[in-house]
């Protein structure tokens, strides 16, 4: 934990000195007016990995604490705020029975029953959407993270039909009226593509942290899985933890403390 | 040969107007879609595929279905299809059409359609897809436009049509394989994960398509002079038969596997089918009618005398496409979907103007198998010395 607190002061000096440097004139007034945009300077020392994953301490939240990290995800993000059925969500909240559905559970603690769990893509190992995207516009970087190319995107909902983890949203419609604060510094995506967290791809080229791994606190932690001494992974050895539906094959990245 | 499109009675003109302005409706309806994006259908996060895709894969069993004659006819020189070969090559021509359509109508940005083919991804079945429906378009276009315009100029087909044939007999399971491929390699949804779900789709594509094929010809025997023949008529309704067994038994297998074995994976889906799932009870009426038409069209067909009868034949039939029709058009997405990933229901039905923009698919394929039809007609009845109507 030790370490995960100095990273973070490490990464917010960084994006400190992001936000001194100028702004990117070709974006117009509009952008001049938000917040400054990275520059070539803050993607100097981006954070790397060989295969990127999440520690989810479920026990550290509670509602407040979740409404912080999905806000910081939604906003940064310009996820549209949809009702009904066609919503649109890169991190929100199940209960034990709908996260952990193949452990069928029954009888279970108190604490874990009336917990909230946050889920989000898994970004695995074997992802199933990337195999069946017929043009490759959803793929796997080589540090693991599963990402799109939005332009790219036919709107086939293969990818929605091959997550067993229920991770993607559809663009139904404009999002652009459903974004209450539009983020100039994120793009966000038009009618008929698919969407999903990106582990902030985006974040992590600039060395920081993903937004909601700094928004809570130390309750999730982010590292590497394959380094033995990355904060996951001495996480990992310490505390039992669980992941969603490990039948499937997919080798999720995401591990969830209970 | 195509000029004989261009003339006809009113009666040949007014199905083609009627296609037309169905289109022309329809197509009012997907310019809105194309406006507004697919939240004007009933689809949702969780049942992201529905009715379009459903009449896709309804269709690529018409299509398959051709093989029904093709392979009797080419294989073991079975001669009582000769008058009805060119039908079914040409039904199979409009299906294919059909469901390249119902493909175009389902993706959000068919702008970037040909990213399939500038990205191309083998890994995807979806490319494979493409690759096979194409080339069964091709296949069905060629062969059946060089055997027709053979037989008008009273010559033998040329040599090179024959392995044309016959790659398009494999061609023709593997279209319907492909397609079942689609659904049946995904992790999470156990409904479709089922090593039998290709053969369930070929059988069911082998009773409804040539059912399909046989309605429509009966209609124009009735319409115009053209007689398929009572040898073949029958011969088709016994692979009709036959066909329907085996794609009802083939659902029992898998009624077996999930309630003997009493895996909730495997249970949930067809239970939501039947019986609901956690009070969701709007697909069992669709699924009982289903079952009842299914069922009852096999007890019509199955004693030869009643077969025969065109008066049960015919009534048969249709059943038989209704049920299989529910089966696969209705219910085989939406439990792919149901329960979703979280043990939850989100109920779908298409909405109105889905189902217009459906229809517009539809009404293509009418209007092509109306044209086509008329050419093949007209050219029998050129060459067998009538006046075709």
């Amino acid at each position: 934990m030790q370490s995960s607190r100095r990273d973070f002061l490490k990464l917010a000096g960084v994006s400190a000195l992001g936000l001194s440097a100028g702004t990117l004139g070709f974006l117009g007034e509009g952008a001049q007016a938000a917040d400054a945009l990275p520059t070539a300077t803050n993607f100097a020392k981006p954070i790397t990995a060989k295969r990127w994953a999440m520690v989810i301490d479920t026990a550290k939240f509670d509602d407040a604490l979740i409404a912080k990290v999905i806000d910081s995800c939604h906003t940064a993000h310009n996820v549209p705020t949809i009702p009904g059925k066609q919503e649109i969500k890169w991190i929100w909240t199940e209960e034990f029975h709908g996260t952990f559905t193949t452990e069928r559970p029954v009888h279970l603690a108190d604490a874990q029953e009336h917990r909230k769990y946050l889920l989000l893509c898994n970004h695995c190992e074997s992802p199933p959407c990337v195999r069946v995207c017929p043009t490759k516009a959803t793929f796997k970087n080589n540090e693991g993270l599963v990402i799109m190319d939005y332009h790219r995107c036919i709107g086939c909902r293969y990818c929605m039909a091959g997550c067993p983890y229920g991770a993607r949203s559809f663009n139904f419609q404009d999002p652009e009226k459903f974004i209450k604060n539009m983020n100039l510094q994120y793009p966000h995506r038009t009618r008929g593509v698919v969407e999903k967290c990106t582990f902030c791809v985006e974040k992590l080229a600039q060395g920081l942290m993903p937004n909601c791994v700094q928004a809570s606190g130390g309750a999730m932690v982010f590292g590497d899985l394959q380094d033995p001494n990355s904060p996951v992974r001495k996480i990992l050895k310490e505390k039992f933890a669980l992941r969603r539906n490990p039948s499937a094959g997919t080798e999720p990245g995401v591990f969830y403390i209970l | 040969m195509i000029e004989k499109a261009l003339k006809g009675s009113p009666r040949y003109f007014g199905a083609l107007m009627a296609f037309l302005a169905i289109m022309g409706i329809g197509g009012g309806f997907y310019l809105v879609q194309l406006n507004q994006g697919l939240m004007i259908t009933g689809l949702s996060r969780d049942v992201s595929w529905g009715f379009y895709i459903a009449q896709f894969t309804y269709m690529v069993g018409v299509a398959a279905s051709a093989v029904m004659l093709v392979l009797p006819y080419y294989f073991h020189h079975y001669k009582a299809y000769s008058k009805m070969i060119i039908m079914g090559e040409f039904l199979a021509i409009a299906a294919v059409i059909m469901c390249l359509g119902f493909i175009v109508i389902d993706i959000g940005q068919p702008q970037r359609m040909l990213n399939v083919l500038i990205n191309s991804t083998p890994g995807s079945v979806l490319f494979w897809d493409m690759v096979v429906l194409n080339g069964y378009l091709v296949l069905n276009a060629v062969i059946g436009w060089t055997s027709l315009m053979s037989y008008w100029k009273r010559v033998s087909p040329p040599t090179w049509v024959k392995p044309l044939v016959y790659t398009s007999i494999v061609w023709a399971f593997s279209i319907h394989t492909v397609t079942a491929f689609l659904y049946a390699g995904l992790p999470g949804r156990h409904y479709w994960l089922t090593a039998i779900l290709a053969a369930r789709f070929l059988s069911s594509a082998f009773c409804s398509g040539p059912s399909i094929l046989l309605l429509l010809m009966l209609l124009a025997k009735k319409l115009t002079k053209f007689d398929p023949g009572n040898e073949a008529i029958k011969s088709l309704s016994t692979t009709i038969t036959y066909a329907m067994c085996v794609n009802v038994f083939f659902f029992l297998l898998e009624v077996f596997t999930a309630f003997y074995s009493n895996m909730p994976g495997h249970m949930d889906p067809i239970l939501f089918l039947f019986s609901g799932f956690e009070g969701h009870t709007y697909m069992t009426p669709f699924m009982w009618t289903a079952a009842f038409l299914g069922l009852t069209s096999l007890f019509l067909l199955i004693p030869p005398k009643w077969r025969e009868n065109r008066d049960i034949l015919v009534p048969a039939l249709i059943m038989l496409v209704i049920g299989t029709w529910l089966d696969k058009g209705m219910g085989l997405i939406a439990a792919g979907f149901t329960p979703n990933p979280f043990e939850k229901v989100t109920e779908y039905l298409p909405t109105g103007p889905e189902l217009m923009i459906a229809l517009m698919i539809y009404a293509v394929g009418g209007f092509v198998l109306t044209v086509l039809w008329k050419i093949a007609l007209e050219v029998r009845a050129e060459v067998e010395g009538e006046p075709g109507k």
